[in-house]
C-alpha cells in the first residue's frame, strides 16, 4: 500500500474515533446553552438557535450548585493533601526503610487490592456511624486518607532512589525525617504530582460512597447532587447539561493541564505491575 | 420533597417573622431518593427536627421508634381539630392507636382526561364504573388514531394498580399484616382489569423512559386518560399552553360497580423523637395546618388540603379541577400500615411489569407476590410472635 | 532515632487508616453477612438474629439475584472484549508511524476516562432518548428505525455497554500504547526479513510481546466491569424490567434502600468471590510468556 492512502486511512480512523469520543462532550456544552425545551424537539438540534446563559443562572440560583461545587473542591483538596502525606511516607518506607515484616505486610496489601471496595461499604458505614462521622465531611475524608494503590505507586518509584545517597546522608548525621524532606520528596516529585492528579480526579468523581454517607443536601458533592437532580428534573435536559458542564469542566481542565504526569504515571505504574 | 420542598422555603419567612427566635432551615430531597436518605439519616443519627413523610412510610419510622407521638400536642392545639380532617386521611397517621403525624396535604389518585378527545370518541361524561370505562377505551381504540392511546399506565407507578385493588373488599395483606393476600378474589379482579388495559391495546407498553415529559405528551393528545394525583392540577395548568386549558378535566376513580375508592395518600408532618427543638417544630406544624396557610400552600403547589375548612373558601372552592378530588377524598382507604409496605409496593410494581410484559401469567404473578410478600414479612411475624409470647 | 522506629512512624498512619477503615470492615462484613441485620436491628440491636448461611441460601433462592448476576456476566462478557478490542485498535493506530498529532488524539481518546461518570451518564441518557436522541436520529439517517434504548429490556444493557466502552477504552489505550512502544524494533526487523506480512508480524511479534500487559489489562478491566453500579443507577434505575440490575446495584438496594444489611453483605462477598475466581482463572489460563527467539 502506498504511503498516502495508508496515512489517510490511519489518520482518518483516528479522527473518527476522536470525533466519536469528543462528540457527547461537545454536545453537552451546546445543549447547556439552549433555551429550555429546545433539546426535546424533532429533529434534535445540534447548535443552540439562541444561545442563553439562563440554564447556568437557574442552576446556581435555584438548585444550589455553588454549594456542591464548593463541597467537591473542599473534599478533593483535603483528601489529596492528607492522603499524599500518608501514602508518600508509607511508600518510601516500604521501599527504602527496613522494618520487621515489611515484605510480608506489603504482599498482603497487594493481595488486598483484589478485594472490591464495596465489600467494606456496609460495615464501614456502621463504623462511621459509631464514630459520629456519617453525614459529615469527615465521613468522606477519613476512610480515604490512605490507599494501597497510592502506596504501591510511590514504592515503585521510590525503589529507584540510590541507596548510597541515603546512606551518605545518614552518615552525615541527618535524621530520617530530614532525609525524607530534603532528598526523598524532591526525588519523588513526578510521582507525587501524578498521585496528586489521580487522587484529585478520583475524589472529585467518586460517587457511590458520598451517595451513601452524605444525606444532608448541603454536603452533597457534584456527582451526588447531579444524580439527585437528574431524578428530579428528568425533563429539563438543558438544565442537566449545564450541571454536567459544571461537574466535568474542572476535571478536564486539571487533566489537560497535567496530562503529562497523569499519563506517565499510568503507564509507569502499569508496565511495572 | 418535590415541589413542596421548594414552596415551603417560600412560606418559611412569614413564619419566622411571626415567631422571632425560631429559624427554619429547609432541605429538599427528590422523592425517588427520599426514603433511603431518611433511613440513612436515621441510621447516622442525623435526622431533621421536622419532616415531611409520605404517610405510607409512617409505620416504618414508628417501628424504628423514630417519631414523636403527637396525641398530647393535638389535644392542646387550638388550630388543629381532628374532626375537620378527612377521616380516611387522619387514619393513615395512626399506628397502634397513637397519632404520629399531622396530615399536611392529601394525595389520592383519580382520572385526568382530555374532555375534547373523549367527546370526539362520542362521550360527553367521564366513566363512573369499570364497564363504562372499558366501553370508552374501546371506542377510543376504534378510532385508530396513530400514536393515541386510551390510557397511559407508566411502569414506575404502582399507585394505579394499588388503587384498583383497594377498591375491593379483600385486604392486600391478611392476619394483621403478617401474610400477603394477593391471590384473593378481590385482588384477582383488580389485577385482571389492570392487565387487560395493556392486552386490549388501550395502554401503551410500559416504557417509562420515553414518558419523561408526560405533560407534553398529554398536551399532544397521546393519551386520553391518566391516573394521577393532585400535583398535576398545578403542573398541567403551568405546563400546558393556554389554548389547551379548557380541554382537560378530572373525575373520580370508577369502581367495579360505580364510583370507587382510591388510595389515601399524602404527606404528613412528623417530629423526630431525638429532635431538640420539638416545641418549635410543633409551632411550625400548627402554622402550616392553619386553613388560610393551607389555602396559600394550595395556591402555590396545587396540593390539596387535608381539612375540610380549607376547602370551603377561596380558590379551592371555585377550582373545577379540584371538585373530583373533594368527592374522592370522602372515599379513600389507607394502604396496609406495616413498615414493609414500601418494599411490598415495589414488588407489586415489578411483578405487574413482568405480567404485562408477558414474562409471567396473571396467576404466576399473584403467586409470586404472595411468596415475596411473605418473605418480606417474615421478620415482622417473628417480632409479633415474640411480643405476644410463646 | 533508630531507623526501624522511624520506619514505623512513616508507615503507621497509613497502615492504621487502611487497617481500621478497610480491613476491619471487610472482616466485619463477613460477620454481618451471617446475621439478619435490618432496620429493626438498627432500631434495637436485640432484634438481631444470627442466622448462619441463611442469607447466602436465600440469595440463591432469589430470582432477582440470579438475574443481577446474569446481567453482570452479560456486561462483562460483551463489554470487556469490546473495550479491550477498541483499546488495542486505537493503540495500534496511535503507535503507527503514519499517525500525526498523536498527542492531541491521545488526549481526546482519554478525555472520557477522567470525566465524572454521573455527568456523562446524564448526557448519554439524553443522547439515547427514543424520540429526541441523536443516536436514533443518526440511525434514522441510515434507514434504521428508532430503538427504544433505555425502555426496551433487550436494548438497555447494550446501551449501557456502549456507554461503558466509550467511557473507559481510553484508559487501556494508553496502557497498551506504552506496551507497544516498548517492543524492541529489531523483533519487527527480524520478522520482516523472514518475509512476514503485516498481519503475521502482528500475530507473531506484537501479540506475544504484549501478552503480559494484555493479561494485566484484562484482569483489571474484568474486575472493574464486575463492579457495574453508577450507570444503571443514573440511567435506568435497574430497569426496564430489571434488565440492568447489576450485582452491585442489587446490593445497594438491598442494603441502603431496604436496609437488609445482612443480606447486602452476603451479596458483596459473593461478588468478591466471583471476581477472585475469575482473576485466578485468568492467571492460570494465561499462556506462559514466550521466550523471544
Amino acid at each position: 500500500m502506498t504511503r498516502l492512502p495508508a496515512r489517510m486511512l490511519v489518520n482518518g480512523a483516528l479522527l473518527v474515533i476522536a470525533a466519536a469520543t469528543l462528540f457527547p462532550l461537545v454536545w453537552m456544552v451546546a445543549v447547556s446553552f439552549m433555551t429550555p425545551g429546545e433539546a426535546s424537539t424533532y429533529p434534535p438540534p445540534l447548535v443552540p438557535r439562541d444561545p442563553t446563559l439562563s440554564n447556568y443562572r437557574e442552576l446556581f440560583a435555584r438548585t444550589g450548585m455553588a454549594r456542591y461545587l464548593l463541597n467537591s473542591v473542599l473534599l478533593a483538596v483535603a483528601v489529596t493533601a492528607l492522603s499524599l502525606a500518608l501514602n508518600v511516607a508509607a511508600g518510601y518506607a516500604f521501599a527504602k526503610l527496613r522494618f520487621k515484616g515489611r515484605e510480608r505486610i506489603f504482599r498482603v496489601m497487594l493481595g488486598a487490592l483484589v478485594i472490591p471496595s464495596q465489600v467494606a461499604l456496609v460495615p464501614l458505614f456502621l463504623l462511621l456511624k459509631e464514630l459520629g462521622l456519617v453525614n459529615t465531611y469527615g465521613g468522606v475524608i477519613v476512610p480515604a486518607m490512605a490507599s494501597i494503590f497510592g502506596i504501591f505507586l510511590v514504592r515503585q518509584y521510590a525503589l529507584a532512589i540510590p541507596d548510597d545517597l541515603l546512606d551518605a546522608a545518614r552518615i552525615d548525621g541527618a535524621s530520617e525525617l530530614r532525609i525524607f524532606r530534603s532528598i526523598v520528596v524532591p526525588a519523588l516529585k513526578p510521582i507525587i504530582v501524578t498521585l496528586c492528579v489521580f487522587t484529585l480526579l478520583g475524589t472529585w468523581n467518586d460517587f457511590m460512597w458520598p451517595l451513601i454517607v452524605l444525606s444532608d443536601q448541603h454536603l452533597y458533592t457534584l456527582p451526588v447532587a447531579l444524580a439527585s437532580l437528574s431524578r428530579e428534573h428528568v425533563a429539563d435536559s438543558e438544565l442537566m447539561m449545564a450541571g454536567s458542564v459544571v461537574t466535568i469542566l474542572p476535571v478536564l481542565v486539571v487533566f489537560i493541564a497535567l496530562q503529562r504526569y497523569y499519563l506517565q504515571g499510568l503507564m509507569a505504574g502499569s508496565v511495572k505491575a | 420533597m418535590g415541589r413542596e420542598g421548594e414552596v415551603v422555603a417560600e412560606l418559611v419567612p412569614e413564619f419566622e417573622r411571626a415567631h422571632p427566635g425560631i429559624h427554619v432551615e429547609v432541605q429538599q430531597l427528590p422523592w425517588s431518593a427520599a426514603h433511603e436518605k431518611l433511613l440513612t439519616a436515621f441510621a447516622g443519627n442525623t435526622t431533621p427536627d421536622l419532616c415531611q413523610l409520605g404517610n405510607t412510610w409512617i409505620p416504618e419510622f414508628v417501628a424504628l421508634n423514630a417519631l414523636e407521638s403527637l396525641d398530647p400536642k393535638v389535644a392542646d392545639s387550638p388550630t388543629i381539630e381532628a374532626s375537620d380532617y378527612f377521616p380516611g386521611i387522619w387514619a393513615t397517621n395512626r399506628v397502634d392507636g397513637k397519632l404520629y403525624g399531622v396530615p399536611w396535604y392529601v394525595d389520592t389518585r383519580l382520572l385526568f382526561y382530555r374532555r375534547d378527545l373523549l367527546a370526539q370518541a362520542g362521550y360527553a361524561a367521564p366513566p363512573r364504573s369499570w364497564a363504562e370505562w372499558t366501553t370508552m377505551l374501546a371506542a377510543i381504540k376504534q378510532r385508530h388514531l396513530r400514536g393515541q392511546y386510551g390510557i397511559v399506565l407508566p411502569a414506575n407507578e404502582f399507585e394505579p394498580l394499588v388503587a384498583l385493588a383497594l377498591q375491593q373488599e379483600d385486604a392486600l395483606l391478611r392476619d394483621g399484616g403478617r401474610y400477603g393476600n394477593f391471590q384473593s378474589p378481590g385482588f384477582t379482579r383488580a389485577f385482571e382489569f389492570y392487565v387487560a388495559m395493556f392486552r386490549s391495546g388501550y395502554a401503551p407498553p410500559p416504557a417509562a423512559a420515553d414518558l419523561s415529559n408526560i405533560w407534553n405528551e398529554f398536551g399532544r393528545g397521546r393519551f386520553v386518560f391518566y391516573i394521577s394525583g393532585p400535583w398535576n392540577i398545578g403542573e398541567f395548568q403551568r405546563r400546558l399552553p393556554a389554548e389547551l386549558q379548557q380541554t382537560w378535566m378530572t373525575a373520580p376513580l370508577p369502581g367495579a360497580d360505580g364510583p370507587g375508592a382510591s388510595i389515601a395518600g399524602g404527606s404528613s408532618l412528623v417530629i423526630f423523637r431525638n429532635s431538640r427543638n420539638a416545641s418549635a417544630a410543633w409551632q411550625l406544624i400548627e402554622y402550616l395546618s392553619r386553613p388560610d396557610v393551607q389555602r396559600r400552600f394550595h395556591a402555590l403547589t396545587g396540593d390539596l388540603p387535608p381539612r375540610r375548612r380549607a376547602w370551603s373558601e377561596g380558590a379551592l372552592a371555585d377550582d373545577v379541577h379540584a371538585r373530583a378530588f373533594r368527592e374522592q377524598l370522602e372515599r379513600v382507604k389507607p394502604t396496609p400500615r406495616v413498615p414493609e409496605w414500601e418494599r411490598i409496593a415495589n414488588e407489586i410494581r415489578l411483578v405487574a411489569e413482568q405480567v404485562v410484559h408477558g414474562d409471567l401469567t396473571l396467576a404466576q404473578g399473584q403467586a409470586q407476590l404472595d411468596a415475596r410478600a411473605n418473605r418480606i414479612l417474615e421478620k415482622r411475624r417473628w417480632l409479633l410472635d415474640r411480643k405476644n409470647g410463646p | 532515632m533508630k531507623r526501624t522506629t522511624a520506619a514505623w512512624w512513616f508507615v503507621a498512619p497509613a497502615l492504621a487508616v487502611i487497617g481500621v477503615f478497610f480491613v476491619l470492615p471487610v472482616l466485619a462484613a463477613l460477620i454481618v453477612s451471617f446475621t439478619d441485620f435490618d432496620i429493626y436491628a438498627l432500631a434495637d440491636i436485640r432484634n438481631l438474629r444470627f442466622i448462619g448461611w441463611r442469607n447466602y441460601v436465600r440469595l440463591l433462592e432469589t430470582p432477582l439475584f440470579w438475574h443481577a448476576l446474569g446481567n453482570t456476566l452479560y456486561f462483562v462478557a460483551v463489554g470487556v472484549p469490546l473495550s479491550i478490542g477498541a483499546s488495542l485498535g486505537a493503540a495500534l493506530l496511535l503507535d503507527s508511524p503514519l499517525a500525526r498529532a498523536k498527542s492531541f488524539f491521545r488526549t481526546a481518546l482519554f478525555a472520557p476516562v477522567v470525566t465524572t461518570l454521573v455527568a456523562v451518564a446524564v448526557i448519554w441518557r439524553y443522547l439515547l432518548s427514543t424520540r429526541y436522541g441523536l443516536i436514533n436520529y443518526a440511525l434514522g439517517g441510515l434507514g434504521i428505525p428508532p430503538v427504544d434504548w433505555l425502555g426496551d429490556p433487550h436494548w438497555a444493557m447494550p446501551a449501557i455497554i456502549l456507554f461503558a466502552v466509550w467511557k473507559s477504552f481510553g484508559y487501556n489505550t494508553v496502557i497498551l500504547l506504552a506496551g507497544l512502544q516498548s517492543i524492541p524494533q529489531d523483533l519487527y526487523e527480524a520478522a520482516r526479513m523472514d518475509g512476514a506480512s503485516t498481519v503475521q508480524q502482528f500475530r507473531h511479534v506484537t501479540l506475544p510481546s504484549l501478552a503480559p500487559i494484555l493479561l494485566m489489562v484484562s484482569i483489571l478491566t474484568i474486575a472493574g466491569h464486575f463492579q457495574l453500579f453508577a450507570e444503571p443507577y443514573v440511567m435506568t434505575q435497574g430497569g426496564p424490567l430489571q434488565s440492568t440490575v447489576s450485582v452491585l446495584y442489587f446490593m445497594y438496594e438491598e442494603g441502603f434502600k431496604w436496609w437488609n444489611l445482612g443480606s447486602a453483605s452476603a451479596v458483596a462477598f459473593v461478588l468478591f468471590l466471583f471476581i477472585f475466581a475469575v482473576t485466578l482463572a485468568q492467571l492460570r489460563l494465561a499462556p506462559r510468556p514466550a521466550v523471544a527467539a
